[in-house]
């Protein structure tokens, strides 16, 4: 199978005041694929995509999207234009819902720039003109199968922010999906998950990947949510790219173990304080 | 009995004019959490806009009240919400992500700004408008008072609740207003899954702009008599109700509207009418010293 580029990032560089956050790094996600980063604490994970979904106003580089709607430059674009044209879809690393919707609310207003073309900028809407209530119709079949297949049917009507942990943040997810993306960030969706929802969690994602056919980029701590299901992975340590490659070749790669277990302690002890301790049994 | 029924028709009207105004406020600061008040003076705009529609129409020769009502209706509308959006645009768009403080004192600046240049173009004295729709029910006409229900009364008050229900319908059900309450609660967020938050923010504006001139042409046709400084007064008072029923709640809004116009006719009918105002803003110091979140509003305690 041949690997199509989704998203090329070019000599990405972001700082602030005198910090390198990101300091030149570049890498291709393909589309089909789970692209994950991963690195230490502070090694720029979530700088990245937040230069990815427009937060910061001028990240040095190029980020060059490919997708089935054309090419975008990401840099150049405002926010929302890069999640309803480009079609770039993100979760957080601390959930952002919209806390005081319902459930079912949160996947149909994932779906405004569907819902506000078909009623004519409201006003088709307000009169409950045909062509608004099938598309409407069609954003609620979208929504409910997505609360079926994560079992949250029941609880449709809460208040999102009245949900379990987990089920936030597969809702999430779920909402991410609801804009129709052609690349999905996530920001550590297995945090504060238990190892039976990490597992779901992992069935979820490759099936998207599969089912859907669209490329995901992932930032996670937990490895074997990471070593699982990526089919190519991205180190960062302190705002630089030290590997790209496949998991296991990330795996055995020294820069990449040298980054999470720190260097190898080969200190040469003084010849006394060496007999000392050999004296007495220590060594 | 008679003269308490006429004062409670006389404080419902008033208050669903409150409310209209009110409903301005409270969007606004559901959205993007500042008082906007240069609203009061959107709202004297549309008065005047009002009073200008029906001498242009009357000089077209649209004579048949009820489509000059209409026509006048619409082009208070088109023009007050037009006022709305640029004055977002222009002064309250350029602070955004500013200090919390900055867009409250542009707000003030463009409430000083927008009554001095209608002072300048309109003129400082009051603009008579000849009654319109004049007649009315009257009840218990053979005892000591007569009740007076005006047709301009029942209009007001249909007109408003018309008008509550269809904004009600919008929030709840259109693309529109789902952007709205995304925004609402996380504007970041909002922008993530595709809505265009400055476009929604300005439509918010809009909104609020033509219930205002709504406002402003029914209060034109109650009193007859319009000025500049008309904004100031009304726009405290709407800003009362807003807080009185919770701001950032838009049954809240309605409640409050209702409840300061009824408040205002009864201490006017029953005490003095000198004192009115005073004790709608003793109202205003009540609310937010015992009950700061109003009566609908919830305690937010997470606000940005």
């Amino acid at each position: 199978m041949t690997r199509s580029p989704l998203l090329a990032v070019e000599h990405l560089t972001m700082r602030f005041g005198g910090l390198v956050a990101v300091d030149d790094v570049s890498f291709t996600a393909y589309d089909r694929e789970i692209t994950a980063i991963i690195g230490p604490n502070g090694a720029g994970k979530t700088t990245v995509f937040n230069c990815l979904t427009g937060f910061y106003p001028t990240p040095v580089g190029r980020l060059r999207l490919t997708g089935g709607r054309g090419e975008f430059l990401l840099e150049r674009m405002d926010g929302f234009r890069i999640a309803q044209k480009a079609g770039v879809a993100r979760t957080f690393q601390n959930i952002r819902l919209f806390p005081r919707m319902t459930v079912l609310e949160n996947l149909i207003v994932a779906q405004h720039n569907v819902l506000m073309r078909a009623s004519g900028y409201t006003a088709a809407g307000l009169l409950g003109l045909r062509r608004y209530r099938v598309a409407e119709h069609e954003a609620l079949e979208l929504a409910r199968s997505w609360l079926d297949r994560l079992g949250l049917t029941a609880q449709s009507d809460w208040e999102a922010g009245n949900l379990p942990y987990g089920s936030q943040r597969r809702l999430e997810i779920a909402r991410a999906m609801c804009t129709k993306p052609v690349l999905l960030c996530l920001d550590e969706p297995a945090a504060g998950l238990n190892p039976r929802e990490s597992a779901e969690l992992r069935g979820l994602l490759t099936e998207t990947r599969d089912q859907h056919g669209i490329g995901i980029l992932l930032i996670e701590h937990d490895m074997s949510v990471v070593m699982g299901i990526s089919d190519h992975i991205i180190v960062l340590d302190y705002g630089s790219m030290i590997a790209d490659g496949t998991p296991s070749e990330v795996r055995s790669d020294p820069a990449v173990i040298r980054a999470y277990l720190g260097e190898e302690e080969t200190e040469q002890l003084p010849p006394e304080v060496a007999g000392d301790l050999h004296q007495e049994g220590r060594i | 009995m008679e003269y308490f029924l006429q004062q409670l028709i006389n404080g419902v009207t008033l208050g669903a004019i409150y409310g209209l105004i009110a409903i301005g406020y409270t969007m606004v600061y559901g959205i993007i959490g500042m008082i906007n008040f240069a609203h009061g003076e959107v709202y004297m705009i549309g008065a005047f806009i009002s009073i200008i529609a029906f001498i242009v129409f009357g000089i077209l020769g649209i004579t048949f009240i009820p489509l000059a009502l209409m026509a006048v209706l619409l082009s208070a509308m088109v023009f007050t919400a037009a006022y709305g959006w640029t004055v977002e645009r222009i002064a309250y768009r350029p602070l955004r992500g500013s200090f919390r403080m900055a867009p409250l004192i542009s707000a003030i600046g463009m409430s000083l700004f927008l009554q001095n240049y209608v002072q300048l173009a309109q003129g400082a004295r009051v603009k008579p408008l000849q009654p319109v729709v004049t007649g009315g029910f009257e009840f218990f006409q053979g005892g000591s008072f007569t009740v007076r229900l005006s047709y301009i009364q029942i209009i007001i008050v249909v007109l408003t609740v018309v008008l509550m229900v269809g904004f009600s319908l919008l929030i709840q059900r259109t693309a529109l207003g789902r952007a709205q309450r995304a925004c609402e609660q996380d504007m970041g967020m909002a922008a993530l899954v595709g809505v265009d938050v400055d476009r929604t923010i300005s439509l918010t504006f809009v909104m609020g702009a033509v219930l205002a001139a709504v406002a402003g042409l029914l209060v034109t046709l109650y009193y007859g008599v319009i000025d500049f400084f008309i904004g100031f007064l009304a726009g405290v008072k709407a800003f009362t109700a807003a807080v009185l029923g919770g701001i950032g709640s838009l049954p809240g809004a309605m409640l409050g509207g209702i409840l300061i116009g009824l408040i205002e006719a009864f201490w006017s009918g029953y005490f003095t009418v000198e004192y009115k105002d005073v004790a709608v803003f003793v109202v205003l110091v009540l609310t937010l010293i015992f009950k700061p979140t109003g009566l609908l509003g919830k305690p937010d305690i997470e606000k940005v």
